[in-house]
């Protein structure tokens, strides 16, 4: 069996009383999407923000293609090829969008001390975050200011910035949240072949595109992992169906 | 060329004008006064980059200003009185010479800033703003008392520095060269804002998480714009000593670090030309005004009161409207 790209092990932290992530442990294989579900408050947010880098673990050890990253920030991990998607956007307002995916291209291609060129005749930024625009269906609106977007168009373009990127591995956090039932489907359909080019590990309340999506299921209930397996043996799971799906569906 | 290109070069060209026409009316304190305006205009540009493109709220830019200012009147006061500042491991008798001055200013000033940057920047919103404010306070005191350095009565500087091939006696000498640097420090801003870094500088600012989770950092990013942001403050520090011929410890006053910062929102943060625009407003407001009654300054807040809730670009903002980043 192939190594996983991202490997989490007994991974804890604690508020207080709370135990918000309670020994997870999960693996995000090559060409899988992994999807991660919970009722709210289970603690996906947490484990999402230990994963990035932006909160740090009480225990435990995330791997990220074959590195221990214990030690590294957002910004090292983000280098090392996590790309990931914020739960509400999250951008630079200012910026029109094309210069918001031109920072993920200026980050990828190295050191951002670089004092003298001009970025917006800057083709070997511009071309490829030009690029990443289209693939992800805002190219139109490349040059109007992220604050005027639409809730559906930042999301787009959170996705544009992951693939300028270029990640190993893609975190996804609510990409379908707030997005129409045409926009999800749309979404859907995206992330059914971005599987091939980087894993992608998917927090999502969506539980049609969940179904339709994931390779693996993991459900998470008060910090624990309390099922993984298929769509189908998640689907049949008693206690899944008990703890979450009994609600939902 | 956009609408704020057209405003900032027709300022540069009347700040420009004015000594001149002065000069042929003889009216040789004009010329001193756009000096002024210049030399202002330059600390203001240093601070723009820090408050304005990195959003870096220093309540302690004197800091930098009364660095520079300092280093002027102490390397030019060894130099007078031929006594060297230091003798191992070899002897330094300072230096009545502008560019050997503005060098070590740039230099202290950029020292300085490092490690107050560096623990400021662990920081940010009304904590950054007082740390700042404390590293400036501790400077100010410590000038103060310094007797060495005349403490607070200040050091003057009995014969202004050289520059080669101009008499710096001459007002208008002094204006071009203090207009020439603004100018240069004016091209700094642009490049830097346009390049790479300004780009991660920009984005720091409005939104750091977002930076970060593209794989930049930003504190370097933050660092590296407080140093540079604290060199050319003091460069403009050394020039205002050089100007006035005289130090005290009032440049690193925290009215100092305040005065900064309302040229640099007077003008309008974050634009190219909003120091220029600030410090030839605040020069000429304290000038008009401050010959009309002694409290110029209140009617100063007022104005600065207006431009905060009905201006917020400043002036360059009011007449050429909002920033677009491409």
């Amino acid at each position: 069996m192939a190594e996983p790209v991202l490997s989490i092990r007994d991974l804890r932290k604690t508020f207080g009383a709370l135990k918000a992530t309670d020994g997870v442990s999960i693996d995000l294989m090559p060409g899988e999407i992994h999807a991660l579900i919970g009722p709210n408050g289970a603690g996906k947010s947490t484990l999402i923000h230990q994963i990035a880098g932006s909160i740090r673990p009480d225990s435990g050890s995330i791997r990220f293609l074959g590195q221990d990253v214990g030690a590294l920030g957002v910004a090292g991990r983000a280098r090392m090829g996590l790309g990931r998607s914020f739960q509400i956007s999250s951008l630079a307002l200012e910026f029109s969008a094309l210069r918001n995916v031109m920072l993920a291209v200026q980050s990828r291609q190295g050191s951002s001390f670089r004092f003298l060129k001009d970025v917006l005749r800057d083709r070997s930024l511009t071309e490829p975050a030009m690029a990443a625009l289209e693939r992800a269906g805002v190219a139109a609106r490349a040059h109007v200011p992220a604050a005027e977007l639409s809730h559906g168009e930042r999301r787009q373009l959170e996705i544009a910035i992951a693939l300028a990127l270029g990640p190993k591995a893609f975190l996804l956090d609510e990409p379908m949240a707030g997005m129409g039932p045409e926009g999800s489907r749309t979404l859907t359909g995206f992330l059914d072949g971005l599987r091939q080019e980087a894993p992608i590990l998917l927090v999502e309340h969506d539980m049609d595109a969940v179904f339709a999506l994931a390779d693996r299921i993991s459900v998470l209930v008060y910090g624990r992992i309390i099922a993984s397996g298929t769509v189908d043996e998640i689907r049949s799971h008693p206690e899944v169906r008990r703890a979450y799906l009994g609600e939902a569906a | 060329m956009t609408r704020e290109t057209a405003i900032g070069l027709f300022l540069v060209a009347v700040l420009l004008a004015f000594p001149l026409v002065a000069s042929a009316l003889g009216e040789p304190f004009y010329i001193t006064l756009a000096t002024r305006m210049a030399v202002l205009a330059l600390a203001a540009v240093g601070l723009n980059l820090a408050l304005g493109l990195g959003g870096l709220v220093s309540f302690g830019h004197a800091a930098f200003f009364g660095i520079g200012g300092y280093v002027a009147g102490i390397l030019t006061s060894h130099a007078f009185n031929q006594e060297p500042i230091f003798s191992a491991p070899f002897e330094f008798m300072g230096s009545d010479q502008m560019p050997v001055v503005w060098l070590f200013a740039v230099l202290v000033s950029a020292l300085a800033a490092l490690p107050m940057g560096a623990i400021s920047l662990r920081t940010s919103g009304v904590y950054f703003i007082m740390i700042t404010l404390a590293f400036a306070q501790m400077i100010y005191y410590f000038a103060m008392s310094w007797p060495a350095y005349g403490g607070e009565d200040g050091l003057p500087i009995l014969s202004r520095n050289a520059f080669p091939g101009l008499n710096t006696a001459n007002p208008l000498s002094l204006f071009a060269i203090c207009y020439g640097l603004l100018m240069v420090a004016l091209l700094v801003f642009a490049v830097l804002r346009d390049s790479r870094f300004g780009a991660a500088l920009l984005a720091s600012r409005q939104n750091a998480t977002r930076l970060a989770a593209v794989g930049i950092a930003p504190f370097p990013i933050r660092l590296a714009a407080f140093v540079i942001s604290a060199a050319i403050t003091g460069l403009a520090g050394a020039l205002y000593a050089d100007l006035n011929r005289f130090v005290s410890p009032s440049m690193l006053s925290w009215q100092m670090s305040g005065e900064l910062i309302v040229l640099v929102i007077l003008g309008g943060t974050g634009r190219l030309f909003g120091p220029v625009a600030g410090a030839m407003l605040f020069v000429m407001i304290e000038f008009v005004l401050g010959g009309i009654t002694e409290q110029w300054q209140f009617f100063l807040g007022l104005i600065l009161l207006g431009v905060v809730l009905f201006a917020r670009g400043g002036l360059v903002g009011v007449l050429a409207g909002k920033v677009r980043h491409g």
